[in-house]
C-alpha cells in the first residue's frame, strides 16, 4: 500500500464509529421503513473499506475480527435459521414469529423477521468485504 | 409436510453455511458436505415415498396462502429429480475429495456446489414462475464460479460464452416473465395455468410460449442455442464438467416439461409441432458435433446436446407413453453422463489429457476400468439390457404410436451416430495400442495420480451399479414414469393441490 494521507487517516477515524452506528439504525428501522440488512450491510462494508483503503486491509481485517467468509456463513445460517423457527414454532417456513417477550428498549419487538434481517445483514458485510479485501490484496 | 418440502433446499443451504465457516478446515469441508448430500438424497426418496402415497404435496413459504405467496410444490417429477439430484451431489462430493486438486478444492469449491444443488432443487420444487427465475440465477452464479474456479485461460473463455449466453436466456425469461404477469395477473404455476387456459387472446399466448421456449431452450442447450455448451463444458476441471452435465442443463429440460405440460397447452398443434421440429435439430447438431470431435469430454458435451433433443422430442410427442418415456431418459441421462464424465475425469488422472489422437492401450492396462466405461457408454448409446436402451425404446414406441415417423426416423439415426462416437471413444482410448511416443508420468507424480484415480473410482462403480440397476430394474421403475406422466398430463392435480379447489 501506499503512503495514506492524513486527512483520510484522521476521517476515517471519525467516520467509522458513525457509519457503524447508522448501519445498525438502517437495519433495525427495516421492517417497516426504507432500509434493512441490505443497505445496512454495505453502510457497514463502506465503514470498514473505508479503513481499508486509508490504513490497508491487514487493519481492517483485525477490527473486523471475523473473517468475511466466516461473517457469510453465519449469516446464512441465521437467515436460514429465522424461517426455520417458523417451520417449528408457526405454521410455515419463513412465517414471521414475534414473541411476545422479545422487546428491547431501543430496538423495539424483535422476532424473526428482524432476525432475517441480521443474518443478511452478516452475509453482505462478508460478502462485500472478501471482494473488496482480495482486489486490495491482489494489487 | 411444510418441513419436508423446505429440506431439499434448507439442507445444501445449511451445508452451504457450515462449509464457509469451516473454510480452513478441507476434512471437516467433505465431511459436512458428503453428509448435506446423503440427508438430500435421503430426504428426496423420503419425499417421492410420500408422493407416491399421499399424492401432490404443498407448502406455502411464510404460510401465505397460495396465489400470494411462494408456494412450494412435490408431484412425482419433483420428486424423482430432487431424488437424483442428491444422487449426482453425493457421487460428484466423493468424487471431489478424491480427484480435484487441492488450490481449487480449498477455493470454497463445497460453498458452491451446494449452492447450485439449493438452485437445481429449488427449481425442481418451486411452483412459482418468480421463484423459478431466482433459482436459476442462483444456479448461474455458482455454476458461473465453479466453472472458472482456478483461472486457466480456457476457462476464462469457455465461462465467458457461458455467462453471456445463460444472461440473454434470463433477460428473455424475466421479460416473459413480465409479460405473462401483466397479461393473467399472477406469478404461480397452478394459478397461470388456469388463466391462460382461459385467456382470449391466443396469440399473445403463443408469443409468450414462445418466449418462454427461447429462455428455458437456451438453458438446456436446445437447437439453435446449444453452441456455448460444447464451447464452456469441457474446460473447468471433470468433476464440474460432470455435475454440469448431469443437473444443469436438465433444469432446463425440466423448465420446458413444466411450461409446455401444465402452463401453454390450449395450442398444441403449433407450441407441440415447434417443439418438435428443434427436438430433433438439436439431436442432429449434438450428434454430428460428437461424430466430429477428437476429445473424450468434448465428444461428452456434444452429446448431451443430442440427450436434450431426445427428452425434448418427448414433450413435443406429449402423450403419456412419451412423457414416461421422456422422465425415464431424464433419470437415466443424469446418472449415466455424469458417470461417463467421472470416467473421462479419471482417464485424464491418468494420461494427463482426454486427446483421442494420443491416448490407447487403455484396455490392455485398466481392464476394470474399461469394463466400468463400457457399461455407461452403452447405456448411453442405448444397448439393451442397459437402461438408455428402454428409455430409447418407449419413445420410439411413443413415435410410432403418435404417427411421428419423420422424428422417429431422425432419432433411430441419431441413436446410431451415438453408438458410432461412443465406439469411437473406446476404439481410440481403449482398443488401439498405446502411441509409441506417449508422454507418460513417472515416479512419484504417477503414483499420486494413480493412488487418485484408484480412490475416484469408487462414485464411478457406484453410479455404474445404478445404470446398471436402472436397466434391470426396468419395468418398476417405467411404471413411475407412467404414473408421472399421467401426473403431467393431468394439471388440474396440479392445480388442485395448490389452490385447494378455490381459485
Amino acid at each position: 500500500m501506499n503512503q495514506s494521507s492524513i486527512v483520510l487517516g484522521t476521517a476515517v477515524r471519525l467516520m467509522l464509529p458513525v457509519l457503524l452506528v447508522y448501519s445498525l439504525f438502517l437495519l433495525q428501522r427495516g421492517h417497516h421503513a426504507p432500509g434493512g440488512g441490505f443497505v445496512g450491510g454495505l453502510v457497514a462494508a463502506a465503514a470498514f473499506s473505508l479503513v481499508a483503503l486509508s490504513d490497508g486491509p491487514g487493519r481492517a481485517r483485525r477490527i473486523l475480527r471475523v473473517q468475511p467468509l466466516r461473517l457469510m456463513g453465519l449469516g446464512l445460517l441465521v437467515a436460514a435459521g429465522s424461517g426455520v423457527v417458523g417451520l417449528i414454532w408457526g405454521d410455515a417456513f419463513l412465517q414471521g414469529i414475534w414473541p411476545k417477550w422479545a422487546y428491547l428498549p431501543v430496538i423495539g419487538k424483535i422476532g424473526t423477521p428482524f432476525t432475517f434481517d441480521v443474518g443478511v445483514f452478516m452475509v453482505v458485510l462478508g460478502f462485500a468485504l472478501e471482494v473488496f479485501f482480495t482486489l486490495l490484496e491482489d494489487e | 409436510m411444510d418441513t419436508l418440502l423446505v429440506l431439499p433446499i434448507l439442507i445444501p443451504l445449511a451445508t452451504a453455511a457450515l462449509t464457509l465457516i469451516a473454510a480452513r478446515a478441507l476434512r471437516i469441508q467433505r465431511a459436512l458436505s458428503f453428509a448435506g448430500m446423503a440427508s438430500l438424497l435421503i430426504t428426496g426418496v423420503v419425499i417421492l415415498l410420500h408422493v407416491d402415497e399421499h399424492g401432490i404435496a404443498v407448502a406455502q413459504a411464510g404460510g401465505w396462502a397460495a396465489p400470494y405467496g411462494i408456494t412450494l410444490v412435490a408431484d412425482r417429477l419433483s420428486a424423482l429429480l430432487v431424488t437424483a439430484a442428491g444422487v449426482v451431489g453425493l457421487a460428484t462430493t466423493v468424487f471431489t475429495g478424491f480427484s480435484l486438486d487441492r488450490r481449487r478444492e480449498r477455493a470454497s469449491f463445497y460453498p458452491l456446489l451446494n449452492v447450485l444443488l439449493m438452485g437445481v432443487c429449488g427449481s425442481f420444487l418451486t411452483g412459482d414462475l418468480f421463484n423459478l427465475y431466482v433459482c436459476f440465477e442462483v444456479m448461474l452464479m455458482a455454476s458461473f464460479v465453479l466453472l472458472t474456479l482456478g483461472g486457466t485461460r480456457a476457462q476464462l473463455e469457455g465461462g465467458l460464452k457461458y455467462l453471456i449466453l445463460n444472461l440473454v436466456s434470463s433477460a428473455i425469461f424475466l421479460t416473459a416473465g413480465g409479460l405473462l404477469y401483466r397479461a393473467v395477473g399472477t406469478l404461480n404455476m397452478a394459478d397461470i395455468a388456469e388463466q391462460v387456459a382461459a385467456y382470449p387472446d391466443t396469440g399473445l399466448m403463443d408469443t409468450l410460449a414462445m418466449l418462454f421456449l427461447v429462455a428455458f431452450g437456451l438453458k438446456a442447450a436446445m437447437f439453435p442455442f446449444f453452441f456455448w455448451l460444447p464451447a464452456s463444458y469441457h474446460t473447468p476441471p471433470p468433476v464440474v464438467s460432470a455435475v454440469f452435465a448431469g443437473l444443469l442443463s436438465k433444469v432446463g429440460v425440466y423448465a420446458l416439461l413444466r411450461t409446455f405440460t401444465m402452463m401453454f397447452t390450449g395450442h398444441l398443434a403449433f407450441t407441440h409441432t415447434v417443439l418438435a421440429v428443434l427436438a430433433c435439430a438439436t439431436m442432429i447438431a449434438g450428434v454430428l458435433g460428437a461424430v466430429a470431435q477428437m476429445e473424450i469430454r468434448r465428444i461428452l458435451s456434444f452429446q448431451i446436446v443430442s440427450s436434450i433433443g431426445f427428452l425434448i422430442l418427448g414433450l413435443a410427442l406429449m402423450s403419456k407413453i412419451a412423457l414416461a418415456g421422456a422422465v425415464f431418459y431424464l433419470l437415466h441421462n443424469i446418472v449415466v453422463k455424469t458417470n461417463l464424465f467421472f470416467l473421462a475425469g479419471v482417464i485424464e488422472k491418468l494420461r494427463g489429457h482426454g486427446d483421442l489422437r494420443r491416448l490407447g492401450g487403455l484396455w490392455r492396462e485398466r481392464p476394470v476400468l474399461s469394463v466400468l466405461f463400457l457399461v455407461s457408454a452403452l447405456s448411453l448409446a442405448g444397448i439393451p439390457p442397459l437402461s438408455g436402451f428402454w428409455a430409447k425404446l418407449v419413445l420410439l414406441r411413443a413415435g410410432l404410436e403418435g404417427e411421428w415417423y419423420w422424428a422417429i426416423g431422425i432419432a433411430v439415426v441419431v441413436a446410431l451416430l451415438t453408438l458410432y462416437s461412443m465406439t469411437k471413444i473406446w476404439a481410440l482410448a481403449f482398443w488401439k495400442d498405446a502411441p509409441p511416443n506417449e508422454f507418460a508420468f513417472t515416479g512419484r507424480e504417477r503414483d499420486v495420480r494413480e493412488k487418485s484415480a484408484r480412490r475416484a473410482m469408487l462414485p464411478v462403480v457406484a453410479l455404474t451399479v445404478v445404470t446398471v440397476a436402472i436397466g434391470f430394474l426396468a419395468g418398476p421403475i417405467f411404471e413411475m414414469a407412467l404414473a408421472t406422466a399421467e401426473q403431467l398430463l393431468d394439471p388440474s392435480q396440479y392445480v388442485t393441490a395448490v389452490l385447494g379447489g378455490v381459485s
